[in-house]
């Protein structure tokens, strides 16, 4: 598919370095953790995970998040997707764990929504740097519990979501979705590993990506192989076990680079 | 298993150069869960390269539009990919590799022999990397010199990637036998681009590139079909192999092997399925095998 034009219909300020951008396009079929390649025409295209059916929430990184700031209602990126594989869908009644860090809770947020239109019973483990980071409380909080961790102890307890993480009981919940910087979710994943859970845990990775479509290969993972845009971006535990998650990932040019 | 330039392949089905083939990763679940015959790496150059911005690939109704812009860790970063495909994949293991010049092409080939690869495909045929690729692929007498100076510093088979970007594609065929080569791959993505009519833009960051997939086929097996009159070498056939169908159609037309590329986009397992529709075909038809489709179309006068 060429890219759609998506219009700009309105802009929330999440965090000091974290927007949403409402388009006026709904993506029906999207499941929570699918991303859409978001072209900011004459700049780059760079993969967004979508925050809701029509919108994406996206923080200022690099040259192509610092010209998308520069956009105002009424302007107009392009869109491609929604692409890859999202979260399992919970059912009715289950108990979910979610945990998310800093913009991570963007492909997180429509999870919480999801789980909650079937009754399942949500606990969200949100953490960022400090409590001006924090994005989407309020919607973790509309499906269940929400445990607030900060690195600066600005709210909630003062640390990481490990820190949270490993007071829970995992053993309760039916599955566990995770997203956040590289270095948390491998945390995350030695825990869970520890408490032999990881069957039940999934995570959604961010690598640079190229085509977004599964063909050219530049995010495939190791030692599996698995190409991040299609085969993910979200991946069960079991398929991350003895891959390079928290050790390095690869640059444009297809070098490994150390986490 | 039959014979390629030297090469044992377990079947015909090759893995395109520039899909899949960044790590060695990959190229092992292309070969092991894929099920291709052998596969080619992505396309190595001398220097490590990041590649034209995004959007570098977008699909349209009759195929995929692209222009990654070779992008590659350089030789001595994919040393390590290389190893590791040809410790684990089981299959073949093609280098593919780029130059500006035939000085260049041997430097990547002899940075690369220490991985130990089956053999070399060379890139003359990239249209969409300044200098590089169809820049040199282009002129009959360039791609003779690289051929010849690669096949003076290797002990393994050398095959030429071709461009249909070229008024007459037997004349650089041509020149690549004589330069030695072992095999022809025919063809590389024809020129195209898109343009975005919202806003005027065209789509891919380095604002044209190459097609591939359905659209490309009918080209690709008249390219095949005239470098087999033209060639004695054997050719490799690429360009919109999505079926068995396509795979015997491109082998009658006169190629010993297919590359798949674009196909992918569907299932990595692409291979096997084409590779059991081959064999299925042959016992439909009595023949004994692959190689009596090959340049069987010739015959049909």
């Amino acid at each position: 598919m060429l890219p759609l034009n998506a219009t700009i219909v309105h802009i929330t300020e999440e965090s000091p370095s974290i927007r949403t951008f409402f388009f006026d396009l709904e993506f029906e079929t999207m499941e929570p953790g699918q991303f859409v390649m978001v072209w900011i025409r004459g700049v780059d295209e760079v993969p967004m995970g979508l925050s809701r059916k029509n919108s994406i929430t996206v923080q200022k990184v690099g040259e192509a998040t610092s010209k998308l700031f520069e956009l105002k209602e009424g302007d107009s990126f392009g869109l491609r997707g929604p692409f890859g594989k999202g979260f399992s869908l919970p059912s009715k009644g289950e108990k979910i764990l979610i945990i998310a860090g800093g913009v991570g809770s963007a492909p997180l947020a429509p999870y919480a929504d999801a789980a909650c239109a079937v009754d399942s019973k949500v606990d969200t483990i949100l953490g960022a740097r400090s409590a001006d980071d924090l994005i989407f409380e309020e919607r973790f909080a509309a499906a269940g519990e929400v445990y607030v961790s900060t690195d600066d102890g600005s709210k909630g307890t003062k640390g990481f979501v490990t820190d949270i993480l490993s007071r829970l009981d995992v053993l309760l919940y039916d599955r566990i979705a995770v997203c956040g910087p590289e270095i948390m979710m491998a945390s995350v994943f030695r825990l869970l590993e520890d408490r032999k859970v990881l069957e039940k845990a999934e995570f959604s990775l961010h690598r640079y990506f190229k085509c977004g479509i599964g063909v050219c290969g530049a995010c495939c993972i190791d030692r599996s192989g698995l190409r991040v845009c299609k085969d993910g971006p979200v991946f069960s535990g079991v398929q991350l076990l003895d891959s390079e998650l928290g050790r390095y990932t690869r640059d444009a040019s297809g070098r490994r680079v150390k986490i | 298993m039959y014979t390629l330039t030297g090469l044992e392949l377990k079947n015909p089905t090759i893995l395109a150069a520039g899909i899949l083939g960044t790590t060695g990763a990959s190229l092992c679940r292309v070969a092991c869960e894929g099920g291709a015959g052998a596969v080619v790496t992505k396309s190595i150059g001398p220097m490590p390269k990041t590649g034209h911005p995004n959007p570098s690939m977008v699909r349209l109704e009759c195929g995929f539009l692209n222009a990654m812009g070779l992008p590659n860790p350089s030789y001595p970063g994919f040393l390590q990919e290389l190893e590791i495909a040809k410790k684990d994949s089981g299959v073949p293991v093609i280098a593919s590799i780029f130059g500006g010049t035939a000085a260049e092409f041997t430097e990547v080939a002899e940075g690369l022999l220490p991985g130990k690869p089956d053999a070399f495909e060379l890139n003359v045929s990239c249209p969409h990397a300044e200098g590089y690729g169809a820049a040199v692929g282009t002129n009959p007498c360039l791609v003779e010199a690289i051929t010849a100076a690669v096949k003076d510093v290797v002990n393994v088979p050398v095959w030429v990637k071709l461009s249909p970007n070229v008024s007459d594609i037997t004349c650089i065929g041509t020149a690549a036998e004589s330069g030695g080569a072992d095999a022809v791959v025919a063809i590389n993505t024809l020129k195209g681009m898109a343009i975005d009519i919202e806003s005027g833009y065209p789509v891919l960051g380095n604002r044209s590139g190459g097609l591939s997939g359905k659209a490309v086929k009918p080209v690709a097996v008249k390219c095949v079909y005239d470098l087999y009159t033209a060639l004695e070498i054997p050719i490799i056939g690429v360009g919109g192999v999505s079926s068995w169908q396509d795979a015997v159609e491109m082998m009658m037309a006169g190629a010993s092997a297919v590359q798949i590329g674009s196909a992918v986009y569907d299932r990595v397992d692409i291979f096997s399925e084409i590779s059991t529709g081959i064999e299925a075909f042959l016992q439909r038809k009595g023949y004994s095998n692959v190689k009596r489709l090959i340049g069987l179309s010739h015959e049909m006068v």
